[in-house]
């Protein structure tokens, strides 16, 4: 009976993973609608990660309840949750990011299309690997050193990324400095979801060594 | 009277219920893997259990240490216990009720000129060292595996954390168990020879003899500790000695409850022995200091952090001074107890010298030259037997041990009838009632003399030849001897 509920909870708790990995998927597809200028598939990519964010958060609040209701050892229940919400935190940078450009419409010149788009897929390569790390906490802990790995890898990929993009922008002889400011803003926010799949990962170091250290 | 005697024996119960019940269930509680009442209805069962299926051969150790054969001694040996214990306790030191018993029996031997038994003795102080080491071994292997199956397994987190609970609730069902059959000897042990009770009848086959009706109050008094004070205890052992992932703390109790297990199965004893190995003396024990072991073992599989290598000591001093304390605390109580409040705290016993006799004692390995020119003579007490053999010169306790057994003056009245009665066929052989059976009304005035006659009757009451394999069925030859002893003795 209880093992049922487990179960359950197990299965949840994957969906919730799903739903942060399509989002940044969503994300990134949403930013090469939007620096093609393909406006309908960008603002269905927007309602998209909008839907998926709400749904992630209502299941990331019953798997909250249900692991304080009645399955985890307490000591653990603190990492699990943790984990959960941090790793919540990155879908909602996803969302944040795609209505920024919905909100803001910052004028993107063409030369730069290709450093954002590849700046997005090496931040959302962050998150996926992230993403596989805490799969791997649940149920296959010899994975999460490798995930976790490959998460800081595309983390500092990112990074580089952003700082050559931002390099480039303000040496550009084409654009204002109001101009250059703002899309710089949009370099750092991209930038900042890679980060955050950093912080889940630091996170899940810690839990593992509480665990198994 | 008699239930005031029993008090100091009872509250030794309610310190195993309060104190080393906390040690077992104590991290579970402070993980908050399992709910207080869960921990204690789950420990009570089980103490009780122990205390009642296995709690004989610790309990046998007890007495052949030091026979406390009159009410009023047996509870001033448990008093002392307790006031050692909780001094001891006050002052810091690692100490355990079946460290202060062994003493304060010891200084029951002495107060009453009784011998004891250094071979007991000697089993019983290997088990102490032995005991926090193999905890820390067992605990060792007991996380190492635990570990490599939880890093290689690919069952979810959250199904393995429910394996845990699972593990929590045997692990603590298996502690209680333990320490029960390990530590009831303690609680009630010295009162099993002077015991008011007689046996309770429920059928003609079930009968619950005075041992097991002081079990059972031991292990009530066990349980009336867990629920009156063990949670107060259990916060401060869950957060002092376990500031431990709940994996290692529940190796580590499991380990250390191993380790009680084994010094107390008649079991394990048997499938040792069977298997040609040695077996574990059957000894009390402490959980404490075993678990403190323990810990010490997950430290090393963790790579030697968390180690604290002081608390040895202090287990160490606690060994030495423990015993010495209760001792000391014994000896002063049974002459307040004597002097001051007019109590019996032993029972003399009668004692003779003769040429069986001699030649008995002969034959156990004792030199018999110094009573060359002795006539018969008779001893009232242990004290005038004691000084007797003193003035002849035997100073090593082992051999006054040994006289002491040989010259022991006790009437049996052999009855047939009960032979019929009372002995099963299924405990005993047919060789064996029937040797019984042939020594109507014969009387004898020694057990050994018992014992040489059932022998001579029939081959089936002979020892085995001494190799580990049959070490247990001589154990058991020898308490149906006994059997039979306690059959045919006139009180």
């Amino acid at each position: 009976m209880l093992l049922k509920k487990t179960k359950k909870l197990e299965i949840q708790i994957d969906e919730f993973l799903d739903k942060v990995l399509n989002g940044g998927l969503v994300l990134k597809q949403g930013i090469k609608y939007y620096l093609n200028n393909q406006t309908e598939h960008f603002e269905e990519s927007l309602k998209d990660i909008d839907k998926t964010e709400n749904d992630a958060d209502t299941l990331r609040r019953t798997i909250e309840t249900k692991l304080y209701m009645h399955t985890l050892i307490p000591e653990q229940r603190g990492d699990v949750l943790g984990l959960l919400e941090s790793t919540d935190k990155v879908l909602n940078s996803c969302k944040e990011v795609l209505f920024q450009f919905s909100v803001e419409k910052p004028a993107i010149p063409e030369e730069f299309s290709k450093e954002y788009i590849d700046l997005a897929d090496t931040s959302v390569s962050a998150v996926e690997c992230m993403i596989a790390a805490v799969r791997s906490y649940f149920s296959e802990f010899q994975m999460v050193r490798d995930n976790i790995n490959k998460t800081l890898f595309f983390e500092k990929e990112s990074d580089k990324l952003a700082d050559k993009l931002k390099r480039d922008i303000f040496e550009n002889k084409n654009l204002d400095l109001s101009g250059k400011m703002h899309i710089r803003y949009f370099v750092y926010h991209v930038d900042e979801i890679a980060d955050a799949a950093e912080d889940v990962c630091d996170r899940l170091s810690i839990a593992v060594i509480k665990r198994y250290g | 009277m008699i239930w005031f005697y029993l008090t100091s024996g009872l509250f030794l119960g309610w310190s195993v219920g309060a104190n080393d019940m906390g040690n077992i269930f104590g991290s579970a509680l402070s993980t908050k893997m399992l709910r207080f009442s869960a921990a204690a209805v789950l420990s009570s069962v089980f103490v009780v259990l122990g205390a009642m299926i296995t709690g004989f051969g610790t309990t046998r150790t007890l007495g052949s240490l030091g026979d406390v054969n009159a009410i009023a001694g047996s509870f001033t040996v448990a008093l002392s216990t307790a006031l050692t214990v909780f001094l001891l306790i006050k002052r810091g030191l690692v100490v355990s009720v079946s460290q202060a018993i062994i003493g304060a029996i010891i200084g029951w031997n002495i107060f009453t000129s009784s011998p004891t038994d250094y071979r007991s003795l000697a089993q019983i102080l290997v088990s102490w060292i032995m005991s926090p080491f193999l905890a820390g071994l067992f605990s060792f292997v007991y996380y190492y595996l635990l570990m490599q199956f939880l890093k290689r397994s690919k069952t979810h987190l959250l199904e393995i954390d429910y394996y845990m609970k699972a593990f929590a609730v045997f692990v603590i069902a298996f502690g209680a168990y333990s320490l029960g059959a390990n530590n009831i000897a303690n609680v009630v042990g010295v009162f099993v020879s002077s015991s008011p009770f007689s046996d309770i009848s429920i059928t003609s086959d079930i009968i619950i003899s005075p041992a097991h009706q002081l079990f059972f109050l031991g292990a009530v008094s066990i349980v009336v500790g867990i629920y009156t004070y063990s949670r107060n205890t259990t916060e401060t052992v869950g957060k002092r000695i376990f500031k431990l992932t709940p994996i290692s703390s529940l190796a580590s109790i499991f380990g250390a409850s191993t380790v009680l297990f084994l010094f107390s199965s008649t079991t394990v004893e048997k499938l040792l022995n069977g298997i040609g190995l040695p077996s574990f003396p059957l000894v009390p024990v402490s959980i404490t200091q075993a678990i403190v072991g323990a810990v010490i073992g997950i430290g090393f599989a963790k790579g030697g952090r968390y180690i604290n290598y002081k608390i040895l000591g202090k287990i160490g001093i606690g060994w030495i001074i423990t015993p010495l304390a209760s001792g000391i605390i014994c000896l002063v109580l049974l002459f307040i107890m004597q002097n001051v409040f007019n109590r019996e705290v032993y029972t003399a016993l009668k004692f003779e010298i003769n040429r069986p006799v001699i030649r008995q004692i002969e034959k156990w390995g004792v030199p018999t030259g110094n009573f060359t020119n002795i006539k018969d003579t008779a001893f009232e007490s242990q004290q005038e037997f004691r000084g007797f053999l003193t003035k002849l010169g035997y100073d090593k306790e082992e051999y006054m041990f040994r006289i002491f057994k040989g010259a022991k003056v006790e009437y049996f009245h052999a009855d047939s009838n009960y032979a019929k009665e009372k002995m099963n066929p299924n405990v005993f052989t047919q060789g064996q009632i029937n040797s019984i059976k042939q020594m109507h009304n014969e009387t004898f005035r020694h057990k050994w003399m018992l014992y040489e006659r059932m022998k001579s009757l029939s081959d089936e009451w002979n020892d085995l030849p001494r190799i580990p394999q049959n070490e247990y069925l001589n154990k058991e030859l020898e308490e149906k001897r006994e059997t039979v002893c306690d059959m045919f003795r006139v009180k």
